[in-house]
């Protein structure tokens, strides 16, 4: 069943039928960067970041049906430039300061900036005014991060049922929004144990009291790169879903 | 092949603008390395030596965002007399802690801490010419004037500091990776 293979950066990669070029190079151990893929979450292909290069056409692998003989090129110095750009564009966009963030050295945005070296935002802040809800009792929403990858929203949609979040306005006016009269999240029935508040990749939706337990320097991202949590973001095995992660 | 005998040594230059002498104090973190450093580079103005204006310089080591018109007279300085100029720190490279007030109307501010908010005298927003102007905005140094390298970080460790400038001396392109990299 497994004996169809396609390459990536020359690298052989093996794949099952409907698995996708990102499901089976997680699953082969080759990083490719990525925002707004979620391993147990429907692909949505909006941040672009996991775009690769595929018989010379560029594609996002998140979305890509995986097919035999493809080759595949991810680390190449034009993708990696592409892909930093993508990462300044949204450091400029929303307000980004590790310093003062409690997500700081677990934020998969930030830890991409790591693994392909951002040493600059490069572009003009918009330094947007973007003011955080911290109605709920157990949970602080910060818009001043959200980078629009939307897992909160299918969380709360398909795993939850709740609906909790939406985006809402187009183009540069493009927002999270909470769903509620009010727009404050304390007038939802949104819950700390709810999926929705577990994906988020970046420190939009944080547990109150907890803070800086974990100090810095000692986190997820701290320990190792993004690159080698690679098995972690693998798809779960069929068979093993069910069993939590 | 060897390397060319050292004829002059490196000048470096430091200063903080918006920033909060952190990342200097970072600097200071490399500790006895200092003394491999002197074999190689003298400094200009820093806080370590009394010039108050810099001079002609090899590299420029600039913490801190610019707030203020006299940030934007000591910026522009800095790029007119080094060669290579470096961004350090967290507020040098994004703005930072004080570019937290940039969604906020600067009159609004000023009013807020020095009429509104008790507790502080009421002598009202202070206008002493010496004063320099604040801008409406707080700005990466980037977006004043061409920056050659960026080493972010609140503050950078010493480490990254260390491999930045020994880097750079000895002529490579300065890399940091993992761990020295880091913008917290």
């Amino acid at each position: 069943m497994t004996s169809q293979t396609f390459t990536i950066d020359g690298r052989e990669v093996p794949f099952e039928a409907g698995q996708t070029v990102m499901q089976a190079a997680l699953t082969a151990g080759v990083f490719i960067p990525h925002l707004c893929y979620h391993p147990e979450f429907k692909p949505h292909g909006s941040c672009k970041l996991c775009t690769v290069m595929v018989n010379g056409r560029p594609a996002t692998s998140c979305t890509l049906p995986a097919a035999a003989g493809m080759e595949v090129a991810s680390n190449t110095p034009e993708i990696l430039d592409k892909r930093r750009m993508l990462l300044q564009m949204l450091l400029v966009e929303g307000n980004h300061f590790c310093p003062s963030c409690e997500k700081s050295g677990q934020c998969k945005l930030q830890a991409l900036g790591y693994e392909l070296g951002v040493m600059t935002p490069h572009f003009t802040h918009f330094y947007p005014d973007r003011p955080v809800d911290a109605s709920h009792h157990d949970v602080l929403l910060d818009f001043n991060r959200c980078i629009l990858c939307e897992l909160c929203i299918r969380a709360s949609a398909e795993v939850d049922r709740k609906n909790v979040f939406a985006l809402s306005g187009r183009g540069l006016k493009k927002h999270l929004i909470v769903n509620a009269e009010s727009g404050r999240l304390a007038d939802t029935d949104f819950a700390l144990t709810d999926k929705a508040a577990q994906v988020c990749p970046v420190g939009v939706i944080l547990p109150k009291r907890r803070g800086f337990a974990v100090p810095i320097g000692k986190r997820r991202f701290d320990e190792k790169p993004i690159s080698a949590h690679v098995a972690e973001f693998a798809p779960v095995a069929p068979a093993k879903q069910g069993e939590g992660r | 092949m060897n390397a060319p005998a050292v004829k002059h040594k490196i000048r470096i230059a430091t200063t903080s603008l918006a920033g909060c002498f952190g990342c200097n104090m970072s600097f200071l973190d490399i500790d006895e390395r200092i003394l491999a450093l002197l074999d190689l580079a003298e400094f200009d103005r820093s806080p370590i030596t009394d010039i108050k204006h810099c001079g002609p310089c090899d590299v420029g080591i600039v913490e801190g965002g610019v707030c203020n018109a006299e940030n934007v007279h000591v910026l522009r300085e800095f790029r007119a007399n080094c060669k290579i100029l470096v961004a350090i720190g967290a507020c040098a490279v994004n703005g930072g802690l004080p570019a937290q007030r940039n969604h906020l109307v600067l009159r609004d501010i000023l009013e807020e801490v020095y009429h509104t908010e008790p507790g502080i005298g009421h002598g009202g927003i202070p206008n002493d010419p010496e004063l320099p102007l604040p801008l409406n905005q707080v700005h990466p140094i980037h977006e004043v004037v061409k920056v050659d390298y960026f080493l972010p970080g609140c503050p950078p460790p010493a480490d990254a500091i260390w491999k930045f400038l020994t880097d750079l001396i000895a002529g490579r392109t300065p890399q940091l990776g993992h761990g020295l990299l880091r913008y917290d």
